[in-house]
């Protein structure tokens, strides 16, 4: 009994510890930018997780190549370049817009707007349904 | 007309899903085809104490081909890699990505050694300045060091027929 009551606690201790490898910011602020950076940049091994949440060896180097970039000083925007220029726009989990990401950013609202459209002229087009009850008359009940 | 409308959005959308169907999303396009090849100077993993540098291949085509003894993939591809050695038609360069050297060796001394050179990237950093996402991946890279071609995924006799060899003639090699 005990000794399962000291294995259930260490099972739960587990969990706390952090999922990802410990990188060792100087402080909050530091690391509060690093995820905010990590959270942003698609991890190319298991694609639907960023490199901040992902567990694949290559988001690991990955993180630990941010957070080397981050203490050289570079900016957000520099890293974010390093990292585009080997693994393309398809690492931001909010691409530029540009050419060859127009349909991705513009498409959406095209196909809304569409909608809106055909909706409208549906609903112009030939006035009431005929099966729909008219405008209620209100002289009749007087 | 009352169903043409519905009946077009359908069809519409009917292709959409259908062109994404047969799409590969693993296979990320790489930025840096026809872009310079990334420089490294890595430990030869053969012979302890030599370095291997991306610049002793300058001036000629070689391939660089990216593996670990962990990669499944890699050892699915490994028989081609032997086959094409036996060319000799361009240099084959070996990037050992993220392993264990003695684990490494083994795999080598098992399966056989197709590889020029063998450079170590224990850390991957050689790997990330490639834009390598897995294992395996193959660089074409050309005489004045330029990235011509990327296999993402086992070489295969097929993909060096069809993009390999084809390449290599247009830069004079035969």
């Amino acid at each position: 009994m005990q000794r399962a009551v000291i294995a259930l606690a260490f099972v739960l201790l587990a969990s706390l510890a952090h999922a990802i490898d410990p990188l060792p910011f100087a402080n909050e602020a530091e690391e509060r930018r690093f995820q905010a950076l990590a959270q942003e940049l698609r991890c190319l091994v298991c694609q639907n997780q960023n490199i901040a949440d992902s567990d694949a060896g290559l988001a690991k180097d990955l993180r630990k190549e941010v957070f080397e970039m981050m203490r050289a000083g570079k900016s957000d925007d520099e890293i974010k370049q390093f990292l585009t220029e080997r693994y393309g726009d398809f690492v931001l989990y909010r691409p530029p817009f540009k050419a060859t990401t127009l349909v991705l950013w513009v498409g959406p609202l095209l196909i809304l707007v569409a909608g809106f459209a055909i909706a409208r002229s549906m609903m112009l087009r030939g006035g009431p349904h005929p099966d729909l009850p008219g405008p209620i008359d209100d002289k009749v009940e007087r | 007309m009352r169903y043409l409308i519905p009946l077009l959005l359908f069809l519409g959308l009917g292709v959409l899903l259908y062109a994404g169907l047969g799409k590969d999303t693993r296979m990320v396009p790489s930025p840096l085809i026809d872009k310079p090849a990334a420089t490294f100077d890595l430990p030869e993993l053969r012979t302890p104490g030599q370095r291997v540098l991306s610049k002793q291949f300058a001036g000629k085509p070689w391939l660089l081909n990216v593996w670990g003894s962990w990669c499944v993939a890699c050892q699915e591809e490994h028989p081609v890699l032997l086959d094409y050695a036996k060319s000799k038609q361009i240099p084959l360069v070996g990037l050992n990505w993220k392993d264990d050297d003695a684990t490494a060796l083994r795999w080598l001394a098992t399966l056989g050694d197709p590889y020029d050179a063998v450079a170590v990237d224990a850390e991957g950093r050689v790997a990330i300045d490639f834009g390598v996402y897995g294992a395996p991946e193959t660089f074409l890279i050309d005489g004045d060091g330029v990235i011509r071609f990327k296999q993402i995924g086992p070489l295969t006799a097929e993909v060096i027929a069809s993009e390999i060899t084809p390449r290599l003639a247009a830069m004079g090699v035969k």
